[in-house]
């Protein structure tokens, strides 16, 4: 057991931590916002030149070969810095269908592009009945020739307002919540019959609401009756990484709260010194470390091969993320009082960020359900 | 970073196992696996059968009995025995004042002690806490005159856990009451449980048991041979003690011992026309505990693998008040399932002046010890530093508040 990193990983957490400390401070992540896309593209391009966009895929399909603890590495800087760049969408789903369902020809022609930046990917997986279930799928996928023709609706798709390519999930047969049925899609993000309506979510980061009318799939992931496990599995990794984000975001909001408390003047001292205000501090840091533990954790757990243990592992993480990302968010406001409500402070931000981390792919009491139906993580004598 | 145990530490799991399951007698795992401590001569059977094996004191330096080995075996061991469940070795021995002895005692104190801590021939107990000294421990008023060849003490003691076993006892003394500061003038004294003058008093604890004592005295001779480190300087070994007190307080292998015997027993226990475990709002809160756990679990393993890299530094990591506060919330929040459980029939053990040894059983044995278990367990979020004072610790220490 090892909890050190290597030279190349403490090499790869140095240079981006540069990065986004010289070129992301809150002041420039407000006016990265008001881009059109609403993040940065010149970001984005230092982002290829570092290498990050292509650090989890294989090296013979034109990536670098990181495993999930460089992943973490780089989801933990770019949660520390509030990065709004398509990076989970892209990278880690849209790069995890890849990895995990595409064809050796797929993904010798998509990954170069996702690696040099010049290919954004999202994943359509909620509709509006879904809620967090990935198995509540609607949109239908009918066979036309060789072609799937796909009809439906898909919410709150993460970036999908410019993905070059989305991957579907739509339903291939059975009925609308049964786990088979169900297959992986790949479209165009300009191919006839798909509209798309961009909005900026409540963490200030972009999703769209996607109909999808007689849309022509140009790839099936798999196999287009049993794509759940595949989704699943991307999924995982999506939950893993948003864990090391949430542990960045905590630990930069813990920070600015301890600042806050060692120099904010009330009734002539710092209010650091008051007891009530120390012991949510350190409640704070009791939250972080267990997140901390908890993306360390999923970073391991990730990579198990049984699907059976990696899913309870992973319902387990998004749990405690959940709960102390709610935890820590809130504090953070409470802490500084009311400079901690407002839009020109960077804590309510981190606040906002965390919920909506708390909330993708299910949150804390969601997974809590499903891990207790799966038999929790301790078996019975 | 591979957070996997490696086939050597594998391997050394299994072996563990083996000498446990070779080793530990039988009635020892049935009275623990039901959730009674474990009766003096349990604990001295077992601590001698670890020493003999050579495993009672692996944190030690290996002159004195030490294995050498990582902090992640020393989990793996400690983990094994909470997990069978057997009796850990006394604490007060191997983690609290050996340790000391080894930092801050002579030679002399050393040959003589700590083989005899290691094997339990001698049975410590801590005499810190007074009457008027909890949490403010440096306020201590038990004081120390010296008088040629002897120090010679008067004043009381309290909180004593099982000095009623004790052979000997360390503790704090006031050395110079005219110190500029109450940490300047205490002193760290070891001393023979049968020297005249010395009173030890039952307290019995909300559930009935005798684990506390009061320790009364009274011009009691303490010879200057038995003064650890320098005089006045006690508080540095009192502060050395605590830190390493914390670290063993996340108890990660007995809270999964516990909610494994708890999954056990409510996959039969009356949860409303159906098992307990299939009531969804129990099952959902005893899995929080598991998640909760896992966290901690992590936790102290990052805990660990930091603590070899920081042995030169010679203090503790802060992180160890971490670990004292998950810890003894998510053993207290296991208690309070066990009532639950428990039910009406958790009713029945609450009253230990009753003695019903000869009668039949009026419920199982878990469930007449929910409730008292309950009860006692609300100490561990007040000792070894209450949790208020692990959130003072760290407020100064880490947060620079």
């Amino acid at each position: 057991m090892d909890f050190d990193f290597s030279e190349e990983q403490r090499l790869l957490a140095d240079s981006l931590g540069k990065l986004l400390s010289d070129r992301y401070g809150f002041e420039s992540r407000k006016a990265y916002m008001k881009q059109p896309e609403g993040w940065s593209r010149e970001l984005w391009a230092a982002y290829a030149e570092l290498g990050i966009l292509g650090l989890p895929f294989a090296e013979a399909d034109g990536g670098f070969g990181g495993s999930a603890v460089e992943t973490m590495i780089v989801a933990e800087a770019l949660g520390g810095a509030l990065a709004l760049e398509p990076w989970l969408a892209t990278v880690v789903l849209g790069g995890g269908l890849l990895r995990h369902g595409a064809s050796p020809a797929l993904r010798a022609e998509l990954v170069p592009q996702v690696a040099d930046g010049s290919l954004l990917l999202a994943f359509a997986h909620t509709e509006p009945q879904s809620r967090h279930d990935l198995h509540d799928v609607a949109t239908a996928a009918k066979r036309d020739g060789d072609v799937w023709v796909l009809n439906g609706r898909k919410g709150v798709v993460l970036h999908g307002d410019v993905a070059g390519k989305l991957f579907v999930t739509a339903r291939t047969a059975r009925g609308p919540r049964d786990a088979k049925g169900i297959g992986v899609f790949l479209v165009a993000g300009d191919a006839p019959g798909l509209t798309r309506r961009g909005y900026r979510t409540s963490d200030g980061l972009r999703a769209a609401e996607i109909t999808l009318d007689g849309v022509r799939a140009e790839a099936v992931l798999g196999d287009p009756a049993d794509g759940l496990p595949l989704a699943a599995r991307v999924v995982e990794e999506a939950i893993a990484a948003l864990a090391a984000e949430a542990v960045g975001a905590m630990d930069a909001t813990m920070k600015l709260t301890l600042e806050y408390l060692r120099t904010r003047k009330q009734f002539g001292r710092a209010i650091g010194s008051f007891q009530a205000l120390q012991h949510r501090a350190a409640d704070m840091m009791v939250a972080v470390e267990q997140a901390r533990s908890m993306a360390m954790y999923a970073a391991m757990m990730v990579q198990e091969e049984n699907a059976t243990e990696r899913a309870r592992a992973i319902h387990a993480v998004k749990t405690q993320i959940g709960r102390m990302a709610k935890l820590v968010g809130q504090q953070s406001i409470q802490l500084h009082g009311g400079i901690g409500m407002t839009m020109e402070y960077a804590v309510g931000h981190y606040f906002k960020r965390l919920t909506a981390i708390d909330t993708l792919f299910g949150d804390a009491d969601h997974h809590l359900r499903a891990l207790s139906e799966a038999g929790g993580l301790v078996e019975a004598a | 970073m591979d957070l996997r145990f490696t086939d050597e530490e594998r391997a050394f799991r299994r072996e563990v196992r083996a000498f446990i399951d070779a080793s530990l007698p039988a009635e020892t795992r049935e009275r623990m696996a039901a959730g009674r401590t474990p009766t003096k001569a349990m604990v001295v059977q077992w601590q001698r059968a670890l020493n003999a094996k050579g495993w009672a004191v692996p944190h030690w330096p290996t002159e004195w009995g030490g294995t050498g080995w990582s902090a992640i075996k020393r989990f793996i061991l400690s983990e094994e025995m909470q997990q069978t469940p057997a009796p850990s070795p006394l604490a007060f021995n191997t983690t609290m004042v050996g340790p000391v002895v080894i930092a801050f005692g002579t030679e002399a104190q050393k040959k003589h002690f700590l083989p005899r801590m290691a094997n339990l021939d001698d049975w410590w107990c801590q005499g810190f806490s007074e009457p008027g000294a909890g949490s403010d421990l440096a306020s201590l008023k038990c004081a120390a005159r010296r008088e040629g060849e002897h120090y010679v003490v008067n004043g009381q003691k309290t909180w004593t856990t099982l000095a009623q076993h004790a052979d000997w006892i360390f503790l704090l003394v006031r050395t110079n009451p005219q110190a500029a500061k109450p940490q300047e003038g205490i002193s760290f004294l070891l001393c023979d449980m049968k020297t005249p003058g010395i009173t030890v008093r039952p307290i019995i604890t909300i559930d009935g048991a005798h684990e506390v004592n009061e320790v009364f005295f009274d011009d009691v001779k303490i010879p200057v041979g038995n003064l650890v480190g320098t005089e006045n300087k006690g508080w540095d070994c009192a502060k050395f003690l605590l830190s390493n007190e914390r670290t063993g307080q996340a108890r990660v292998g007995a809270s999964r011992e516990r909610i494994r015997r708890l999954k056990t027993i409510a996959r039969t226990a009356p949860g409303g026309g159906r098992p307990l475990l299939d009531d969804p709002r129990f099952r959902e809160k005893l899995t929080e505990v598991e998640v909760q756990l896992k966290a901690l679990e992590m936790t102290t393993l990052r805990v660990l693998a930091n603590e070899n890299k920081r042995l030169g530094e010679g203090k503790p990591d802060p992180a160890s008040s971490v670990l004292k506060i998950r810890g003894t919330e998510i053993q207290q929040a296991i208690s309070e399932l066990f009532v639950e459980a428990a039910g009406p029939y958790g009713l029945v053990g609450a009253d230990p002046e009753q003695d019903r040894w000869n009668e039949p059983e009026l419920a199982p044995e878990w469930a007449t010890l929910a409730q008292p278990t309950y009860f006692n367990w609300r100490k561990q979020s007040i000792y070894g530093g209450s949790n208020e004072i692990q959130r003072n610790i760290m407020a100064k220490a880490f947060l620079g508040l």
